[in-house]
């Protein structure tokens, strides 16, 4: 009897010491569901979710502060993975804070820029190359078209021109006539 | 099984899992003997030709050209230059329609030729290139801008670059696909081209032996290439089973050697490189000419075209004229395709050019290409696991492409997939098995580039926002700088700089002293008078006096 009771009593110990160790030793700093989400977000750092960045709105996502269908550029299927990974129910997305566009990317019109480094300051990602009363230009490969840099222009020099399809950026059609009858079906119905 | 390869020599071959008999419809080219193609009016060269980045042009709109001479190039680790296949003048560099399955159009250089067909400077040939380094003949294969000829297109020079041992070389002649006979011909006609692309390639890969793979229904091409070996030549030719896709790179290497390529890896794990023969003859001609890759064999094929057969054509000759020059449609055309029957893509345009990786243009007629019945559910009878050579589930990957989960695809091993087509083709329900896979595979790699990019612009906003709070700190910290500058002087006035004010002033005030004395000491005008002059005041001041008597008194008097 008395064995038992001091087996059990020491092996309570023995775990307890272990699962106290291993909370100290393997602490984890921070939110790991908010890199998680931060992960799956677009990262144009455009603020039309109502943060200041990706990483606040994930942070809010996190905290259960903000749906997660207030990301414009990530559009449906960044707020499918969104709705995957955290196990909430998939949400139409949030009208009020933009559209889903196509991917575009900020071109400065150079007759019309009176260089007044406005843009610069405005780009989240420092896609924009200039000086005070010097032409700027916008460095294509950077830009994520998160058009921030519209708002401030005061001669309204920037445009948003959509990325045309190539060769290199060609996507193979998803086949849409393989079940005729399967489609004729759903549309009787 | 075993096979005769070589004068008193067997080879055991193994078999991969599934492949298809099919029919191959060879006989409608493969009997007629090669012909040359005429120069074109204008030659389209697209920019991009090969796997990799685009070449840049190295010339500009107007300028002449000479055959062979390099007309674009990239710095790229993966790309290939490209070639003025005659000589002429550069009309235009503009979009045009390529040989692609998008049908988009893309950059391409345009050459008018003048009809002199005149070559340029050449490299000097390299007769004796076992006396040369393996670098040097990289560079030479490199420099005459020779692309994977099979149709993969990807740099020879790169392929030939495996950076570990290579102890096997396999060159490519099976030619599985049906209708195309190019690889044929070549093989039938240029053997010791051949030949002498598999030596050079043996000496500068270093590797020991090479197996020369041709399916059975060449025995042609298998004799020819027999008759020129020679005894001391490490080569064998190798006589394999038709069987669709033979052809395919793993494929042939595991039908020669009974050994499989990993999965997303490559044939130099296993210590081999495999090469088409059309490359290794472009090498040879390269390597022992100097000549670049400027016109390669194209099968033109099919109820659609009159005169079927094979052709040397310069690259970049618009299909059209290619047709036309093959006596041209014959009514019956239904589409047009590049490439096969299996794994080729339909032109949306005939002015598209000849690239370095077309192989076949393929006019069928509506009885040969029959429209595809509408598909039809999948009823899971599993012929296409049976089928497929990499051993995959295509059902599986079906499903999931069908529900756009790509990662589920993924699991299914998607990019192992060579799109050979065997899935669809057995398919009772018509569904267009590999169409979902390229569907599949495209949008993963979308997904992945976007998915970089997104973590390259995160990257950049992190950078911004550490520039832009450094930026704070160093302006916070020259102000407190400065504050802390102003305080230490003001202390330090304070303290010991009270005489030096006292003296300043003290100095002012001398100095307003000094200017009021010698004001003082100055003659006033109302001084020294003549008597005249002060009788003349004395009678202004007494009339000033009678004019103030009469008046009333003013306010300031009644005070």
């Amino acid at each position: 009897m008395l064995t038992a009771i001091l087996a059990i009593t020491g092996l309570a110990l023995l775990f307890g010491l272990l699962l106290g160790y291993a909370n100290v030793r393997f602490h984890v700093e921070g939110d790991p569901i908010t890199d998680q989400i931060e992960a799956l977000l677009p990262q144009t750092q455009c603020g039309q979710c109502g943060f200041a960045g990706c990483r606040p709105y994930a942070e809010a996502i996190a905290a259960g502060e903000a749906e997660i269908n207030c990301c414009p550029p990530g559009g449906e299927a960044g707020m499918l993975a969104l709705s995957d990974l955290l196990g909430r129910d998939p949400v139409p997305l949030d009208d009020s804070h933009g559209e889903e566009k196509p991917k575009s990317v900020a071109v400065i019109l150079e007759q019309e820029c009176i260089g007044c480094t406005l843009c610069l300051q405005a780009c989240p990602v420092d896609a924009i190359l200039g000086a005070a009363k010097q032409m700027h230009v916008v460095i294509g490969s950077e830009c994520t078209g998160c058009e921030l840099c519209l708002p401030p222009c005061p001669v309204d020099c920037i445009v948003m021109q959509p990325i045309p399809e190539d060769t290199s950026n060609w996507r193979w059609p998803y086949p849409n006539n393989s079940h005729p009858e399967i489609a004729a079906s759903a549309q009787v119905q | 099984m075993y096979v005769e390869s070589k004068k008193g020599k067997t080879h055991r071959l193994w078999r991969f899992h599934g492949g298809l008999h099919l029919p191959d419809n060879k006989r409608q080219s493969s009997q007629k003997p090669l012909r040359q193609a005429q120069m074109p009016e204008r030659l389209i060269l697209p920019l991009q030709q090969h796997i990799g980045e685009p070449a840049q042009p190295l010339v500009k709109t107007g300028d002449r050209v000479l055959k062979g001479q390099i007309i674009a190039d990239s710095d790229a680790p993966i790309s290939a230059p490209i070639h003025a296949p005659t000589s002429g003048k550069v009309s235009e560099i503009s979009d045009q329609p390529i040989p692609h399955p998008s049908g988009l159009s893309a950059p391409c250089i345009l050459i008018e030729p003048d009809g002199r067909d005149e070559w340029g400077e050449l490299p000097e040939p390299i007769s004796d290139y076992r006396s040369v380094t393996p670098e040097i003949l990289r560079t030479r294969i490199r420099e005459a801008g020779i692309v994977g000829m099979g149709g993969a297109t990807f740099p020879s020079a790169v392929k030939l670059n495996p950076g570990r041992p290579i102890n096997t070389l396999i060159i490519n002649g099976a030619e599985c696909e049906p209708y195309i006979t190019c690889d044929d011909r070549l093989m039938q006609d240029f053997p010791e081209r051949i030949l002498n692309g598999a030596r050079i390639l043996l000496h500068l890969l270093g590797a020991e032996a090479c197996l020369i793979g041709i399916e059975d229904n060449k025995p042609a091409a298998i004799s020819a290439l027999e008759n020129r070996l020679k005894d001391d030549d490490p080569i064998e030719v190798v006589s394999i089973p038709t069987r669709y896709p033979s052809g395919g790179e793993k494929q042939l290497i595991r039908i020669l050697t009974g050994r499989e390529v990993p999965s997303s890896g490559f044939p130099a794990q296993l210590g081999m490189v495999c090469h088409n023969v059309a490359t290794a003859a472009a090498i040879a001609d390269t390597v022992l000419e100097g000549r670049p890759l400027i016109s390669r064999l194209v099968t033109l094929t099919g109820k659609g075209i009159a005169e079927p057969g094979n052709m040397e054509v310069p690259l970049g000759i618009p299909a059209a004229d290619l047709i036309r020059q093959a006596g041209g449609y014959t009514g019956k055309a239904s589409q047009l395709i590049v490439g096969g029957p299996m794994m080729g893509f339909d032109l949306t345009t005939d002015q598209a050019p000849i690239s370095k990786g077309t192989n076949c243009l393929l006019a069928p007629s509506r009885a040969e290409s029959p429209i595809p019945a509408p598909a039809r559910a999948c009823i899971r009878c599993g012929r296409c696991a049976d089928v497929c050579p990499v051993n995959l589930l295509p059902q599986q990957m079906y499903w999931y492409s069908r529900a756009k989960d790509l990662d589920k695809v993924q699991d299914y091993n998607l990019f192992d997939c060579i799109e050979c087509g065997c899935c669809s083709h057995v398919c009772p329900s018509q569904i267009p098995l590999v169409q979902y896979y390229r569907y599949a595979k495209t949008e993963s790699w979308t997904k992945e580039q976007e998915r970089r990019d997104a973590e390259h612009a995160k990257q950049r906003h992190e950078f911004r926002i550490a520039r832009l709070a450094r930026l704070e700190a160093e302006r916070k910290a020259r102000l407190r700088k400065k504050k802390e500058g102003l305080k230490k002087k003001t202390t330090a006035g304070k303290a010991g700089g009270s005489d030096s004010k006292k003296a300043a002033i003290e100095a002012a005030m001398q100095r307003a002293a000094a200017k009021k004395a010698q004001q003082q000491s100055q003659p006033h005008n109302t001084q020294n008078l003549t008597p005249a002059q002060q009788a003349q005041i004395d009678a202004t001041e007494k009339r000033r006096a009678k004019q103030v008597e009469p008046t009333s008194p003013t306010p300031a008097d009644q005070e």
